[in-house]
């Protein structure tokens, strides 16, 4: 850390450290992929995620074994870890997207040098979160059956059922993220396949870059085909949590029937979201020395969007706990005072402070500047919004409406390992990525150099239009 | 090596001693191990033969192999072993019924034959369903008096008994398993040995017996062996029942209670609606008093310690410690006019009101009124309650007294106790134990299992290898009923022939042959021994009487004639028994009661009675201590803590728990858990009553002392809250009440009518059924009988002690219980609970795969095949009637003999498949077919669901709401209907009937189904 700009210095308003050229830029960037000794930090964190991972396989193949009963699920409470943490990885996924879609096309050039990470992370997170609902279904071996297509028992999904439409919305964010992310990485691919030495790498390369050679008209088709799939994602961004809120708000249980949720939802995602880029920044940029590209004017700028996605969160929870009263329905009503004073009240005020108080920091520039307390403010972040799900998913299922079926839920230790497994999982794909493809977009980071500012027409092109958050 | 042939002749010649079978017979007496032999030389084993093995020995080791033939023999044997690959098979040809047994449609419709199971000598009549020969679920015989058509927990739950892989399955000797003709041998010779002395040395041992045939199979036994004795024991006897008929009546008799009659109804810790003879019965009578509708209420006043089922369903319940309820009784009785009743010193301060109310309405309703006392209570009390009934003129109306049914009344416990006495000393040389388990559950002070080793012969027949068969030399496998012939009779005399529907799955034995067998007549089978006690008892045409017998389920005309009694000897009674010495105000007592789930033990290895909730504490699997909240405050306890109870010098741990309602200074234990053998179910579940009752305190002890371990056991309930919380979950209102606002409806005002909630959608069009239930909260009697029903009918695996604690119990139909009122003293409501099938059923509207929709008739259909196993449903269930296979409970908690237990016409579930209730949808389609054949509508009442099949209560009719003139449709529409949380607008096909109480006005205690939040309300950290 010592290392890093005080926090008056100039350079901490930049996007980009000054002084650094077209192949600074891209000596820089592409030789963390194609150095050729693995650096050992990047063995052993990879193996240890890599173990973790192997244990969630462990933890699924016993799932598979002995049944969902491994689980704490029971019958008041018959969604447990594995949907509290699909929304919680889902919600990650968010932030992606955001940076890589609506900056895009807000004309946000900041996001730059985030978004190609950002768009790794949204994948590998949507990965995980899309394990959990195949995994927690009581045979999973039938989940296809969620899925419409043509049959011989003629059977069609039941398509009043949010699940179905979580199907549709999870899977149609999966495929978009994957196609923006891949067509973004296109022109890189190529000057990896340019620069690689080994033969190996080249072909591999070469392969993903589809025969790209930077001509006029590739480029031309670039942008068109990367501005098409920028306007597919953005809707996405409101649309995925919506539809994941309505598996709760389509529910008639306390708790979960409600109209704030979708937009509460959304909020929650992209809070969570920007605290998990924020995690996986900061360590990036201080490890692989990238504090050039990803400046504190880019931390500043993500610890301002978690601030203000922050509030909307708190307004969220205020808004629950005043419709509880204000419905003076005797259900709505004991449910949030359920949640503030019942068994489960350590979570609901540790994701109080953790969402709502802890985030308040963030007014102080001196602590937006400082990356270790930015860091550990998004670890908060990232605790309690998976959190927020738990109290969403368990304090609303565990008392309802005959206080004759009441109960209590805990993870078992199959939970936390399938949890774990997925947050290992998740780091070991990250490691991966970071060892072979460019974390950090080269030619887009190009544009940001001084020589590309050319003066004259407008350009119509997005990444080079300067804009101030 | 013995088979050396040239040595056999030199034993031959020794032909003599080989077959001195009187030599072999001794030796064989005293041996232990294995029973085979190899020749009959070897089996005599005489000094001959042992050295002809050792010259044997020597000769082949003297002759040996040389190497080469060694070789030889050993390239024979391979070549030879794999020729037995090409022995023929024998063709084994698969032949169908050649000669169809009658009636039975093979893969078709379930035959159902009569048959009665007895719980401490009482029958009770079932008809039993019988699918190819295998008998599948037992339902009541609506013919026999003490049933009615209902059927109650054990009976129901006696199918699973029956293949419960952990019964004993083999005749053992020392834990050898012999044969049958081994026994005999032995029987004929001790039987010698005994006759020698006229039989004085043995005992017979018995359950309370009303088999009239083993009755008169014993007393022709004792008459062959006149000094030999019969002695019968219950742990929950009828001793004190017997001894206050005697001391009322001066002579044995027995008193049926008709409750159709009473309008008051007193019970001194009798527990009517769910314990004794005659409960089914009695439970009728008492529920049909109970609906506004049907005329006049019946008021039920109930004086009681521990709390049970009829003590929630009192109108009005004082809950006194043991001690005082013979105070109490005596402050009534006295007012209602029984002379010399009243005791020294008053009825406990508290009760005054209640008594002279108790005694003003008893008096009012003289000979419509009944007094019933608990089988716990002192002979005295129950002299007083006869008397009681006599001075309010009850005999005759209400209670009418008959010869005895049981054989041979007599005081159980005395006997038992000279029993003990004469093992003890010596003068007991052949005990024969048949039925029970006297090791394990006689009183403790006795040393029933010491005394009993110092007798030499000790023979018992059991279903299980329990303590008793551990500590016998001979032990036998009893049949269950339901592979047996035997007899019995009621409550009320009625005999009833026991039939078996299926052959004995084991070597298993009736207690009638084994009699027979010790008389000597070892040949007779069950049905040989019953049908010659019948024959001539059974008019002129012996085989038309028999069959009619069968098919009927009873024996024509056999209820005990009434008997003339008079009160002879109140005065003495009333003296006879001291009035115990005011203890101090902290004293502990401890009560010992039977068990509502495993009775006083027999039951214990049966998983659907150990997995079914505790009536009123919902506890399950176990058999908690129970104490008061003022009681567990004072003594610093929550729910689960582990506690030393100390009574003189025994002591037990045990887990206690908390429960509103008990007298204060009283710790409730129930009987028959903490067994120690006796199957895989019963033992380590639980805590050993037995271990601390004692002859002289047999249901209640004083100077417990109870102390804190700093453990605690989990304990699995199933609802942990038992607090309605203000919410309009069950509708409860008094009789006065509930008047009051029809008048007020009549003439004009608000009803308590619901208003029906509106939907923007046309109401589906129904043409065929619309299947409705309705649910009578004030007939209910929370008796438990529909949840076994429904377990037996729909297939329902049972789950084990640590899945219930993680919420995962399978009932299908669950019954709620709620207090109401003040902690000290709670009103209890009981709310059976199955699938609402609801019209607009939010479980449907979430499945992904239409695993759960909409029938045309209205019933909201599980498709087992279609579901994934996502638990939307579940969780949109607002009455979360749903249950979810989280792990393969059909199989992994189900031993293969347990299979032949399933009904075929339920589907068995898999692994990660959600379930619930169907309204047995499989009967209501065998009755629907039935009525398409026949061109016409179900009619109203043909299709019963097996809850409601069941309900001793008639408290839960099913039918169709299309039939505006079904009882369903009526009753949904009487003035008590309501639906379980209808502002949802699931417009729920199950409804309820609002629970109406009678309480009596001079004691004004409301009723009312708040409670306010309490210790119980504590987490226990369960789930």
């Amino acid at each position: 850390m010592s290392r890093l700009p005080p926090i008056d210095d100039p350079r901490s308003t930049e996007i980009l450290e000054p002084g650094h050229t077209f192949a600074s830029v891209t000596d820089k960037i592409s030789a963390i992929v194609l150095a050729k000794r693995t650096p050992r930090f990047w063995w052993v964190g990879f193996l240890f995620a890599f173990s973790v991972t192997l244990w969630l396989f462990a933890a699924i193949g016993y799932l598979l074994l002995k049944g969902i009963g491994i689980w704490g699920v029971d019958v008041p409470i018959g969604w447990g870890f594995a949907i509290v943490n699909f929304v919680w990885w889902i919600g990650i996924g968010h932030a992606g997207t955001l940076i890589s879609a609506i900056l895009l096309l807000l004309h946000q050039e900041w996001r730059t040098s985030i978004n190609r990470f950002a768009e790794a992370m949204t994948l590998f997170a949507v990965a995980q979160a899309g394990l959990f609902p195949l995994l927690h279904l009581g045979r999973p071996w039938l989940a296809y059956w969620l899925i419409p297509y043509p049959n011989t028992m003629a059977l069609w999904p039941q398509f009043r059922s949010p699940l179905v439409w979580d199907v549709f919305a999870v899977s149609t964010y999966a495929t978009v993220s994957l196609l923006f992310w891949y067509v973004g990485l296109i022109p890189d691919l190529a000057t990896l396949r340019d620069r690689a030495k080994r033969k190996f790498f080249q072909i591999l390369y070469g392969m993903g870059a589809l025969g790209w050679r930077g001509s006029a008209a590739h480029w031309h088709r670039y942008e068109v085909a990367y501005l098409l799939l920028a306007g597919l994602a953005t809707p996405l961004v409101v649309s995925v949590h919506t539809v994941v809120s309505f598996d709760f708000t389509i529910g008639i249980i306390p708790g979960w029937h409600a109209t704030i949720f979708p937009p509460y939802f959304v909020a929650g995602a992209i809070f969570d979201g920007f605290a998990m880029v924020l995690t996986l920044a900061i360590p990036l940029r201080a490890v692989y020395g990238l504090e050039g590209f990803i400046t504190l004017r880019h931390l500043q700028n993500m610890a301002k969007i978690m601030l203000a996605t922050g509030l909307i969160v708190a307004y969220g929870y205020m808004i629950e706990a005043f419709m509880g009263w204000y419905s003076g329905n005797v259900f709505e009503k004991y449910t949030v005072w359920n949640r503030i004073t019942g068994p489960y009240r350590h979570y609901y005020w540790a994701l109080i402070a953790c969402n709502i108080l802890t985030p308040q920091l963030l007014w102080f520039k001196r602590i937006r500047s400082t990356p270790w307390i930015l860091w550990c403010i998004a670890m908060v972040v990232n605790a309690g919004m998976w959190l927020e799900r738990f109290v969403i998913v368990v304090t609303s299922l565990h008392r309802d409406f005959l206080p004759s079926s009441w109960g209590m839920y805990a993870g078992t230790f199959w939970d936390w390992s399938t949890f774990i497994g997925t947050i290992g999982f998740f780091i070991a794909l990250i490691f991966l990525f970071i060892r072979f493809l460019p974390m950090i977009s080269i030619f887009e980071m190009r544009t940001l150099v001084p020589e590309a500012d050319v003066h004259g027409e407008p350009q119509p092109d997005p990444g080079r239009i300067e804009g101030e958050v | 090596m013995s088979t050396n042939p040239r040595l056999l002749p030199t034993l031959s010649a020794n032909a003599g001693p080989v077959l001195d079978l009187e030599a072999l017979r001794r030796r064989l007496e005293t041996e232990r191990g294995h029973g085979y032999w190899r020749s009959l030389e070897e089996l005599a084993r005489t000094p001959e033969f042992e050295a002809m093995l050792r010259r044997d020995e020597n000769a082949v080791a003297a002759e040996g192999f040389d190497r080469r033939d060694l070789i030889k023999f050993m390239g024979v044997s391979l070549a030879l072993a794999g020729l037995t690959a090409c022995t023929r098979q024998p063709t084994e040809k698969i032949v169908p019924y050649v000669r169809q047994p009658e009636e039975v449609v093979p893969g078709g419709r379930p035959l159902f034959f009569a048959t009665a199971m007895t719980v401490s000598g009482y029958a009770t009549g079932l008809l039993v369903e019988s699918h190819s020969g295998r008998p599948t679920k037992i339902e009541g015989n609506a013919l026999h008096p003490a049933s009615l058509g209902a059927a109650d927990l054990f009976s129901q739950a006696s199918i699973y008994t029956l293949y419960d892989p952990d019964r004993s399955q083999t005749l053992e000797h020392l834990d050898e398993i012999r044969p049958w003709a081994a026994f005999l041998a032995a029987a004929r010779r001790t039987a010698d040995e005994e006759r020698k002395n006229g039989g004085a040395g043995v005992r017979i041992l018995t359950e309370t017996v009303s088999s009239p045939t083993l009755a008169l199979q014993l007393r022709s036994l004792l008459g062959a062996l006149p000094g030999a004795r019969w002695i019968q024991w219950e742990p929950a006897g009828a001793d004190n029942v017997r001894d206050g008929a005697r001391t009322a009546f001066g002579e044995d008799a027995d008193v049926v209670t008709d409750l159709g009659g009473a309008d008051v109804i007193l019970s001194l810790g009798a527990d009517f609606l769910a314990c004794g003879p005659a409960h089914l019965a009695m439970t009728r009578q008492f529920a049909r008093r109970r609906r506004p509708e049907n005329g006049e209420m019946n008021r039920l006043y109930v004086v009681e310690t521990a709390s049970t089922v009829t003590g929630a369903n009192a109108d009005h319940r004082l809950p006194v410690p043991a001690r005082e309820v013979e105070r109490v009784t005596r402050a009534i009785a006295s007012a209602v006019g029984v002379a010399g009743a009243a005791g020294s010193g008053s009825a406990a301060s508290g009760s005054n009101a209640f008594v002279a109310a108790v005694a003003a309405d008893l008096k009012a309703h003289a000979g419509r009124s009944a007094v019933l006392v608990g089988p716990e209570q002192p002979a005295a009390l129950h002299a007083l309650g006869h008397a009681m009934n006599h001075a309010l003129g009850n005999f005759g109306k209400t209670v009418r007294a008959i010869e005895p049914v049981a054989d041979r009344p007599s005081n159980q416990l005395e006997a038992l106790k000279e029993l003990c006495a004469d093992m003890a000393g010596g003068r007991v040389s052949t005990i024969v134990i048949l039925g029970g388990n006297p090791v394990f559950s006689a009183p403790a002070d006795l040393e029933f299992g010491a005394a009993l080793a110092k007798v030499p012969n000790r023979v018992h027949l059991s279903l299980y290898k329990d303590e008793t068969s551990a500590a016998c030399q001979w032990h036998i496998p009893e049949t269950h009923y339901l592979e047996s012939w035997s007899d019995a009779r009621a409550f009320d005399g009625t005999a009833s022939i026991v039939q078996p529907l299926i052959s004995p799955l084991y070597d298993g034995r009736s207690a009638h042959e084994v009699v027979a067998a010790l008389a000597g007549l070892p040949q007779s089978s069950g049905y040989d021994i019953v049908r010659a006690y019948w024959r001539g008892r059974m008019g002129r045409d012996f085989e038309a009487s028999w069959r009619r017998a069968l098919h009927d389920g009873v024996v024509a005309n056999t209820a005990s004639p009434e008997k003339r009694v008079s009160i002879v000897q109140v005065r003495q009674a009333a003296a006879s028994s001291a009035a115990a010495a005011a203890p101090s105000a902290d004293a502990l007592e401890l009560v010992f009661r039977t068990d509502p789930k495993v009775y006083d033990g027999r039951f214990a290895n049966n998983g659907w009675l150990q997995e079914l909730p505790d009536p009123i504490t919902r506890t399950t699997w176990d058999n908690a201590v129970l104490f008061s909240l003022a009681t567990a405050q004072r003594l610093g306890l929550q729910k689960e803590d582990v506690v030393t109870l100390t009574v003189g010098r025994r002591s037990l741990d045990a887990a206690a728990w908390v429960e509103p309602g008990l007298p204060d200074g009283t710790a409730v234990l129930r009987l028959g858990y903490g067994r120690r053998r006796g199957g895989r179910v019963a033992s380590g579940v639980g805590f050993d009553a037995y271990g601390l009752r004692t002859s002289d305190a047999l249901w209640a002890a004083e100077g417990l002392t109870v102390r804190k371990t700093g453990k605690s056991h989990p304990i699995a309930c199933t609802q942990m809250h038992q607090n309605m919380e203000g919410r309009d979950i069950v509708r409860a209102e008094s009789l006065e009440d509930f008047e009051k606002a029809k008048t007020k409806e009549a003439e004009g005002g608000h009803g308590g009518k619901e208003a029906p909630i509106g939907s923007l959608y046309a109401p589906h069009p129904s043409d065929t059924y619309a299947w409705a239930m309705a649910i009578d909260l004030s007939a209910c009697v929370g008796c438990n009988a529909c949840v076994v029903a429904c377990q037996s009918e729909n297939n329902i695996p049972i789950v084990g002690k640590d899945q219930v604690r993680r919420g995962r119990e399978m009932h299908w139909l669950r019954i709620d219980h709620y207090y109401g009122g003040l902690p000290q003293n709670p009103r209890h409501f009981f709310q059976p609970v199955p699938c609402m099938h609801c019209e607009d059923a939010p479980c449907e509207l979430v499945c992904p795969v239409g695993a759960t929709v909409h029938s045309a008739e209205g019933l909201n259909d599980m498709v087992y095949n279609r579901c994934v196993g996502t638990r939307y449903c579940s969780n949109n269930c607002p009455y979360k009637v749903r249950r979810f296979n989280f792990y393969h409970f059909s199989t992994d908690f189900r031993p293969p003999s347990m299979r032949m237990l399933a009904n075929p016409d339920v589907t068995v579930r898999w692994r990660g498949v959600m379930e619930k209730c169907t309204y047995c949808v499989q009967r209501i389609n065998e009755t629907k077919i039935d009525s398409e054949l026949a061109g016409r509508r179900v009619r109203d009442g043909e299709i019963t669901p097996a809850c409601a099949q069941t309900c001793p209560a008639e408290a839960i009719v099913f039918g169709d709401l299309q039939d505006k003139e079904s009882r369903v449709a009526k009753l949904r529409e009487s003035g008590r209907g309501y639906s379980l949380l209808a502002d949802l607008g699931t417009r729920p096909r199950t409804t309820y009937l609002g629970a109406i109480r009678n309480p009596n006005p001079a004691l004004g205690e409301p009723v009312t189904t708040s409670f306010p939040p309490t210790m119980l309300d504590v987490e226990t950290g369960q789930k």
